[in-house]
């Protein structure tokens, strides 16, 4: 009798979880470590999962990671809880990816900021930030008084590097004879999460004469921005917009459009045209760009402004090619 | 030779920022340790005073309610650590890891309850923080040679907690070698028998000593979020209770060495960082790593009695229990 009834149950859940495989699109978005509000790169991911939702209706499953090992663990819960796409943010999270989906071929997955994994039912998305951070190099180098300016970075990866990469090379073609000083909050993925830390590097660059500091630090990079507004000097956001954070003390903000990339994806999901590879995006595909609204419209002069512009169409035509540091870890 | 005085005193400005906390959390070990009862502890005291500073200061907008905030939060967990360990006698290092566990988990879910903002605070405003204070002259004695940058660099700009935390250490040594309270407090510490056959309670002294460790580690939490830095990160306190622990270990128990055991380490944070990148000579590229260990290797070799002997308070981490 027993043993019957547990048999009844189990087919019933077996037609429901096929069911809702085949009918139903569920995509599901796992964050990584510096939760989905960090007013930046997480938080761009939301904002495309918001509009999404708010176009088409669906509901988005979502899960933060709190600690490295939950990864795996929350990537298969959601898929066995019937979730036909997932959605994961950040490279940390690419081996737990890579597993999940190997184990799940009839499911869609899809990853941002990697670019070496290969599965048939895996899309990657990388983006070109040196050439934003090229764009507001440029910004930085003509906005500084002092000929000195800053990079304050999260923890030390080859991706982050070449954010500095793109940036000093921005720089140095605004002007040759810049000072650019940089420096990592950590070597640890806590690294992204260290607000005050990143906030001292930045007063140590500030003491050292830069009076623009670029961050690419994540949640920690809040700490970059307010140690600016306090100095009364200039920084520049990274990821989504932060122009608003301090109003007046963001000359820009590197923007990387995880939220075009993310939207793209489930748009796809639903419609069925879910495809797997690598997708690369730059200036010329909209995926970077630098941020221009009313809260640092005072800061940006004209000369500023048309510099800025015409490197970027000089990148989209290709009559600019910046360097990339991850092509030969070289800057 | 200027141009070297100007670094040589933004570094130690950096220092005099980051051992702060430190020095009121090392302050507050210090009084709770020297009247008898362990306190592991401060992190987790200083973390939920941040805590509260910094959603307080939110709600209120007004860094004082904060501040009050962060000392009623604080001294609560101490009152729930003096509940275990000397109204009940429990283990004092278990009650410790305790308060720290607790203060890491509830912090955390408040500040989603509250703000969902995913663990943090929203960005605190201006005046919702304790802002640098310039000091009379700071701008107009900048000229005089040497002395006009140490005073205008070093000694003004901070915000008010800084100097609070300086002032602690004198409060604390007059407090402790100066009147009988504290000679009583740390009797309570070394022999509580003899305080007790003196006709004092030394539970009552103890629930002071770490009544006050509790207010001075909510000083050291508005500081880290209201003061410092501007809104509340999860784990913020990133070990700096610990560190305290260390730098008091470091001092053997004592107020003026505790206070350069505070500056020493917070003078490795500050150097830290700014030599990432940096080539030394001789040694090639600076290794940063090796400077972020040294406190607590430092600490560790003093323990194991390699130079000096760090020796406790001798009624450290005994309950007291009165013989009839």
């Amino acid at each position: 009798m027993r043993s019957k009834f547990i048999s009844v149950v189990a087919m019933l859940g077996a037609l429901a979880a096929g069911t809702a495989f085949a009918g139903e699109f569920k995509p599901a978005v796992v964050y990584d470590v510096g939760s989905k509000f960090d007013k930046s790169f997480n938080e761009g991911v939301w904002n495309g999962v918001q509009k999404f939702s708010a176009e088409t209706g669906v509901k988005v499953a979502e899960f933060q990671i709190t600690n490295e090992t939950q990864r795996e663990q929350a990537m298969r819960r959601l898929v066995e809880r019937g979730a036909t796409m997932v959605i994961a943010v950040g490279f940390s999270q690419a081996d737990a990816l890579d597993a999940v989906a190997a184990d799940y071929p009839d499911r869609q997955f899809a990853i941002i900021d990697v670019s070496w994994l290969d599965r048939p039912n895996l899309r990657q998305y990388v983006f070109k930030e040196h050439e934003g951070s090229y764009l507001v190099g440029i910004a930085a180098a003509l906005a500084s008084k002092t000929g000195k300016v800053g990079f304050v970075g999260g923890m030390d990866i080859p991706l982050i590097r070449k954010f500095h990469c793109g940036y000093l090379q921005g720089a140095k073609a605004a002007n040759a004879d810049i000072e650019v000083f940089q420096a990592m909050t950590g070597t640890t993925p806590a690294a992204w999460n260290d607000p005050t830390r990143a906030s001292e590097l930045a007063k140590g660059q500030m003491d050292r004469g830069a009076d623009v500091v670029y961050h690419a630090a994540g949640r920690s990079g809040i700490g970059v921005i307010q140690a600016a507004a306090d100095a009364g000097k200039l920084a520049i956001g990274v990821d989504s917009n932060q122009n608003g954070l301090a109003p007046g003390s963001v000359l820009t903000s590197m923007l990387k459009r995880v939220d075009v990339a993310t939207y793209q994806t489930l748009k796809d999901g639903l419609a069925g045209t879910f495809s797997a590879g690598i997708l690369s995006l730059g200036l010329a595909e909209g995926g970077v760009d630098w941020a221009q609204d009313e809260h640092n419209a005072g800061l940006l002069t004209d000369v500023l402004k048309a510099a800025v512009e015409k490197a970027k169409a000089d990148i989209i035509a290709g009559s600019i090619a910046v360097h990339d540091y991850m092509s030969d870890s070289n800057c | 030779m200027p141009e070297l005085w100007i670094d040589v005193l933004t570094v130690l400005d950096g220092t005099a920022r980051l051992a702060a906390p430190l020095i009121f959390c090392a302050m507050a070990g210090l009084v709770s340790e020297r009247s008898g009862i362990v306190d592991i502890g401060l992190e987790g005291k200083l973390l939920a005073g941040a805590f509260a500073a910094a959603a307080v200061a939110t709600l209120t907008g007004s860094p004082w309610a904060g501040l009050a905030a962060a000392l009623a939060a604080s001294v609560m967990l101490a009152l729930v650590h003096g509940f275990a360990c000397i109204t009940h006698r429990g283990e004092q290092i278990v009650s410790g890891v305790a308060v720290n566990i607790l203060a890491l988990g509830m912090t955390v879910v408040v500040a989603n309850a509250l703000f969902r903002h995913g663990g943090h605070t929203p960005a605190l405003g201006a005046g919702e923080r304790f802002s640098p204070i310039a000091l009379p002259f700071a701008e107009s004695l900048r000229e005089v040679p040497l002395l006009g940058p140490l005073y205008a660099e070093l000694v003004s700009g901070h915000n008010l907690l800084v100097y609070a935390a300086f002032l602690s250490v004198l409060l604390v040594w007059w407090l402790g070698w100066r009147t009988r309270f504290g000679l009583r407090l740390r009797a309570a510490g070394e022999l509580p028998e003899a305080v007790d056959s003196a006709g004092v309670s030394v539970s009552a002294l103890r629930y002071r000593g770490i009544l006050i460790a509790g207010l001075l580690c909510g000083l050291a939490g508005a500081y880290l979020s209201i003061a410092h830095g501007a809104g509340f990160v999860r784990e913020m306190s990133a070990g700096k209770g610990f560190l305290a622990l260390a730098a008091l270990i470091f001092g053997r128990w004592r107020p003026l060495p505790v206070l350069f055991a505070c500056l020493l380490f917070g003078l490795l944070d500050t150097v830290a960082p700014r030599l990432q990148g940096m080539e030394l000579p001789l040694i090639g590229p600076a290794p940063v790593a090796l400077v972020s260990v040294l406190p607590y290797a430092m600490t560790v070799v003093l323990l194991a009695g390699f130079f000096g002997r760090a020796v406790p308070p001798g009624a450290l981490g005994r309950p007291f229990v009165k013989e009839h």
